[in-house]
């Protein structure tokens, strides 16, 4: 038996994406180059499984570390590792790759190797973010994946593709630019404090600042994280970016991109300052409630698709927001499942979008109507995705919600209700857009001629629905890994000192692992 | 043996998948015996689970059965898990036992599409698909042992309802229907949610522990009985959203509006869904939580008579509706509405053995009154407007018979099942010193009667008023009229399950009771018992004569009493009112959402971003010469910047 935890399986996963696009650079031949892609996503998806299948269910802390010195003068090191909150976005991540690359297989002929290296150098900077236990290091791999995602916009989009491009680049790096701050001031105090440097994330735990350089940091650290989110209201370049971006854009941006600000929430800004955390917690709860009712509200007003799931995803993500800050260990399990949960279903929401785009190059809700009957197995899958987007029990959005909502009923009454008033309107937007589409008579003769679902596409929807029956009627299988380590990051809260305790003795093995 | 209980679900589930996946491949025949036997099987397991638990001494007549660990957080733990109880059971036998019925119907009947013709094989599997999914969700929601579990049958079966009643969803007006259905029951959902919600909440701050973390009933019971301050705080809040949720699901002030319209589905499915089971679902749900609704009357405010009054409203006013109404299922429709306000009338008095019994034969003979309208409307190509029919009887005797039996007992004829269990609810209000609620239920009874027999004078008697609809009429296939038969019989004895002074059906449902810190009401005198039963009978008699005066002896008398009562008619068949009122509500939550869609986000957010960076510009329009219009190369400088920021930390760091 190799025993896995003893393999650098982080860094097979964050550069095995990265060889496949150096792959893709060297070969021609469209065949070729797409059949590379996708085998590169594939093997990086089947390595990220050796995490599930040799995760030690029970240990809250960091699993599969990994560190080297980088520029050790200044403490910064690439020290990785996972734990139940960060290692099912990173099987989130690994999932998505191959299925949006299915998806672009025919649909995406402009500049192929170029798109298909940008999506791959994506997936590496979005493993990075998730695995990256330096704070340098998760920086620069959060910067990193902005660059590709611009390009994508930019220029496999829409007709306002540029304006989208622009405004989704200069908005996030503004946010990054507090965050750099935040980053760098951290390491400073900590070198003030301790007389070495550092920036990993597990020396900063416990660190003590005082409170006002706290509240300081954590809101420059927010400031990056609810633009990424997006919270209410700097939530504007969303739908934007989503109505230029490409299909395959669309799903890395709503499905894995956005989770990096809720991940920041909770790997950062509940840790290393939890007494801003603790006391800004209601006003970040009510900004999350507005943007659940908001984005739903706004979502019910569209005529385009793909700007409605781009609000809903407003409102989804004020859930996991709301999750994280009702400072409940029911809410943030919740919210870490709910953010794979949303991963998955608008993930599919936007493929199957993208299905419809490619037939019929309008996402226009009006041009449609009684689909059900011309495309059946469509309207089949299309059915359960959206019951997964609007919560439906027995499906996994309703586990994520749920629980969130229960967390949050346990930190304020009214929280709950004015949430749980956005579980009504997501179905009704959801609804609404369903019947458009696919009920009522067929009103438009450019409709008749179209095809159902091809074997490839149904391919891409079947693990996507899988998941969602999986998750929805058998939760723990996740939980039980998410939960040990979001009980550490609420149990430290009100505690400090117990999780440095159980991150330095972490710690030093990693230093361990060093100097192997 | 009774841990063997989950078999009920497997032949429901299994025909589900094979009919979705092979469905089309080995077509209707095998596609629709496999979803009907299925409902059959799962009666038989529903039936040896009633002898189970029949053999268990009654103390111990509940079991639960562990399927697998579901959602665990924290404090927050329920299971996927079973209750098997006499409630329990008793809904389950009801479900698959009418369901079956439903399902042999269906069989014949779904081979029609909307339009009369053959209906393509894709959608008849479809639709079986659909009815067995249903079945599952209905027993999960009554057979689950937990709050949360109940949650997810309730969705369940609103989502089946959503799909059958948008069956023919190439019609708007099916389309709306299905829509309306699902969000207006979101809206009881919400209250069901958050009083899940709110119970878990207080459980854990009186530190009630794991065990009631899972939110089982009787977990949340056993705190209520040995610590009733625990939840005495909420318990008011509490009841009242589980009541929303009730007026949801069973289509009770102020959400019915969504049940007449759901008769835009097949009929087999008014007949199941929307009549027979998962309408009930809120009376079956109060009767579940009545520790709750009980401690909530000890807590000072009387929640059980909101029920009650909820219920006696309903009742009239759905009465008064299908007085008014001439398409043959809305008046079905608007009578399951008015007959579901019976239930609560019992529940809300604390007798749920008489919202049970009357939940149960209502069942059967409203089931049996649907499909016959089904019969009728296959007979009539799909005519529904009852002054289009007449003369109906020596066309189809077993349509007419059992539609004749069914209408009987609905009205409460003497000795039917409905007799019985209406007057079961009469008597417990009358006993409860609720003489007010009694007088709402005996005048309704009495509109009950009227309604119930001009179906039958209209359709079946008389003359017919469409010869050439008439002309067409013909009985339907056997299939369809066995159910019929069966269910009609039912509609008949069925009050046996329950006869005043033999009460079986009231001592297999007690021992549910012990839980309450209310008891169940005493039993009333034998002399006064016997008084409120010729009551009963003579309510329905007169009822049965008024029908025969207005609609086959004198049939001009209903317009000029429609003259002279103008105004009450008008809003009786508008229903109130308040179907305009929600599309009001509706379209004002329209505009809201355009509003801020339009002027908030994009005229008020967007723009002041758009500002922001407007402003911007123009500072850059100053330090013009570094700007090169490139937006690549503004990502070149920042990553530029980024490297120099980072190398002078580096180097200064190093200097030091």
């Amino acid at each position: 038996m190799i025993n896995l935890t003893s393999l650098p399986i982080l860094s097979v996963i964050t550069l095995l994406p990265l060889l496949g696009m150096a792959l893709v650079l060297l070969l021609r031949g469209e065949k070729a180059m797409k059949s590379a892609a996708l085998l590169a996503s594939l093997l990086t998806f089947v390595v990220s499984l050796a995490l599930w299948f040799g995760w030690q269910t029970g240990e809250a802390g960091m699993q599969f570390m990994e560190s080297m010195p980088w520029a050790p003068e200044l403490g910064i090191h690439y020290t990785v590792g996972v734990d139940g909150i960060s290692m099912p976005l990173v099987l989130l991540t690994t999932l998505l790759l191959p299925l949006v690359l299915l998806f672009s297989w025919d649909t995406v002929r402009d500049k192929q190797k170029t798109y298909l290296a940008l999506m791959l150098l994506l997936e590496t900077a979005m493993i990075g973010v998730f695995v990256a236990l330096d704070l340098v290091l998760f920086f620069v791999f959060f910067e990193a994946s902005l660059i590709p995602m611009y390009f994508l916009i930019g220029r496999w989009g829409g007709p306002r593709r540029v304006y989208a491009a622009l405004k989704f680049f200069i908005f996030t790096a503004f946010g990054s630019a507090f965050l750099l701050a935040g980053i760098l001031a951290l390491g400073y105090l900590y070198q003030q404090q301790t007389g070495v440097w550092s920036f990993n994330v597990l020396d900063m735990v416990g660190l003590g600042l005082p409170a006002n350089v706290q509240t300081v940091l954590f809101f420059a650290f927010l400031l990056a994280f609810a633009i990424k989110v997006p919270l209410f209201p700097f939530h504007t370049w969303l739908p934007d970016a989503h109505v230029e971006a490409p299909t395959g854009g669309s799903v890395i941006l709503a499905g894995i991109l956005l989770k990096m600000g809720t991940y920041g929430f909770v790997r950062f800004s509940l840790p290393l300052f939890p007494e801003p955390s603790q006391r800004f917690a209601p006003l970040l709860a009510i900004l999350a409630i507005v943007g659940i009712l908001y984005g739903a509200l706004v979502a019910l007003a569209q005529k385009d698709v793909k700007k409605l799931v781009a609000y809903s995803s407003v409102a989804h993500l004020g859930f996991v927001t709301l999750g994280i800050f009702a400072l409940q260990q029911e809410s943030l399990s919740g919210a870490v499942l709910q953010m794979v949960n949303h991963g998955l279903s608008t993930g599919a929401l936007f493929l199957l979008v993208g299905f419809l785009y490619e037939r019929r190059h309008t996402r226009q809700l009006d041009d449609f109507g009684g689909l059900w009957k011309l495309m059946p197995i469509y309207a089949g899958f299309a059915l359960i995705t959206f019951m997964s987007s609007a919560g439906l029990p027995g499906l996994n959005g309703f586990v994520g919600e749920f629980t969130i909502l229960v967390g949050a009923m346990k930190s304020n009454i009214l929280f709950a209700v004015l949430g749980t008033l956005g579980i009504i309107l997501a179905a009704w937007y959801l609804l609404w857009a369903f019947a458009k589409i696919f009920q009522g008579p067929n009103a438009n003769s450019a409709n008749a001629s179209l095809k159902d679902l091809n074997l490839r596409e149904v391919v891409i929807m079947v693990p996507l629905v899988i998941l969602f029956i999986v998750i929805g009627l058998y939760p723990n299988l996740f939980l039980s890994k998410i939960n040990p380590s979001t009980q550490l990051v609420v149990d430290q809260l009100s505690n400090p000192s117990a999780i440095t305790q159980h991150y330095q003795a972490q710690m030093v093995s990693a230093v361990e692992l060093v100097e192997r | 043996m009774l841990n063997y209980s989950w078999l009920i679900f497997i032949p429901p589930l299994a025909a589900l998948l094979l009919n979705l996946f092979f469905g089309r491949r080995y077509g209707p025949r095998v596609a629709s015996f496999l979803g009907a036997a299925a409902v059959g099987l799962s009666f038989l397991v529903a039936v040896a689970i009633f002898f189970g638990l029949r053999a268990l001494p009654m103390e111990e007549r509940s079991v639960e059965v562990l399927l697998w660990d579901w959602i665990h957080i924290g404090q927050f733990r329920p299971d996927f898990a079973l209750l098997i109880d006499p409630l329990s059971v008793l809904m389950a036998l009801v479900v698959t036992g009418v369901g079956f019925l439903i399902h042999v119907y269906a069989v014949e009947y779904m081979k029609q599409d909307d339009e009369h013709h053959a209906l393509d094989v894709r959608r008849y599997v479809r639709f079986f698909v659909y009815v067995n999914f249903f079945i599952i969700a209905m027993l999960i929601l009554v057979l689950g042992n937990n709050l949360v579990m109940l949650y997810v049958g309730w969705e369940g079966v609103g989502l089946a309802s959503y799909l059958l009643i948008g069956f023919w969803f190439h019609r708007p007006a099916a389309r709306d229907a299905g829509n309306k259905a699902f969000i207006v029951n979101r809206i009881g959902d919400f209250g069901l949610a958050l009083a899940i919600m709110l119970i878990f909440r207080q459980l854990m701050l009186a530190g009630a522990g794991e065990q009631a973390g899972s939110l089982a009933f009787y977990a949340i019971f056993d705190v209520i009985e040995s610590n009733p301050a625990a939840l005495m705080g909420i318990a008011v809040a509490a009841s009242l959203l589980l009541l929303l949720a009730a007026t949801g699901k069973s289509a009770q002030i102020p959400l019915w509006v969504w049940l007449p319209d759901a008769m835009e589905g097949p009929t087999p499915v008014s007949a199941l869904i929307h009549a027979a089971t998962m309408v009930t679902a809120g009376v079956y749900m109060v009767v579940r939580m009545s520790p709750l609704f009980e401690l909530a009357t000890v807590a000072g405010s009387n929640v059980m008579l909101v029920v009650a009054w909820v219920g006696g409203l309903t009742a009239l006013m759905g009465a008064t509706i299908a007085l008014t109404k001439t398409d043959l299922k809305r008046i079905l429709a608007y009578s399951t509405v008015s007959q579901l306000g019976f239930m609560f009338l019992a529940v809300g008095v604390g007798s749920y053995v008489a919202g049970m019994f009357h939940l149960t034969t209502h069942a059967f003979f409203k089931a049996c009154l649907f499909l016959g309208a089904g019969a009728v409307m296959h007979a009539l190509h799909g005519e529904l407007d009852i002054n289009k029919m007449g003369g109906l009887k020596e066309k189809m005797r077993s349509t007419y018979w059992t539609f004749l039996i069914a209408a009987a007992a609905l009205a409460g004829f003497p000795l039917t099942a409905g007799f019985f269990s209406k007057d079961a609810v009469l008597v417990a209000d009358f006993e409860a010193g609720q003489y007010l609620l009694y007088a709402v239920g005996l005048f309704t009874a009495l509109l009950t009667a009227i309604y119930a027999f001009k179906m039958v004078f209209v359709v079946f008697w008389g003359q017919p008023r469409d010869r050439k609809l008439f002309e067409h009429a013909h009985e339907q296939p056997r299939l369809m009229t066995w159910p019929l038969w069966i269910l009609a019989f039912l509609a008949i004895f069925g009050g046996l399950l329950n006869l005043p002074f033999v009460s079986s059906l009231e001592h297999w449902i007690e021992p549910i009771y012990h839980m309450g810190p209310v008891g169940a009401a005493p039993h009333p005198s034998v002399a006064l018992e016997i008084i409120l039963l010729t009551l009963s009978a003579l309510t329905a008699l007169v009822g049965i004569y008024l029908a025969y005066y207005f609609y086959v002896k004198n049939p001009g008398v209903t317009d000029r009493l429609r003259e002279r009562m103008a105004l009450l008619h008008r809003v009786a068949a508008n229903g109130y009112y308040f179907d305009a009122t929600y599309d009001a509500i509706r379209r004002g939550l329209w505009a809201t959402a355009r509003f801020f869609a339009d002027v908030v986000d994009q005229g008020g957010i967007d723009a002041a971003v758009n500002g922001v960076a407007r402003g911007a510009g123009w500072l850059g329009e100053r330090t013009r010469r570094v700007q090169t219009g490139l937006v690549g190369s503004y990502a070149l400088t920042m990553f530029v910047g980024l490297v120099i920021l980072l190398a002078y930390f580096l180097v200064s760091s190093v200097l030091n």
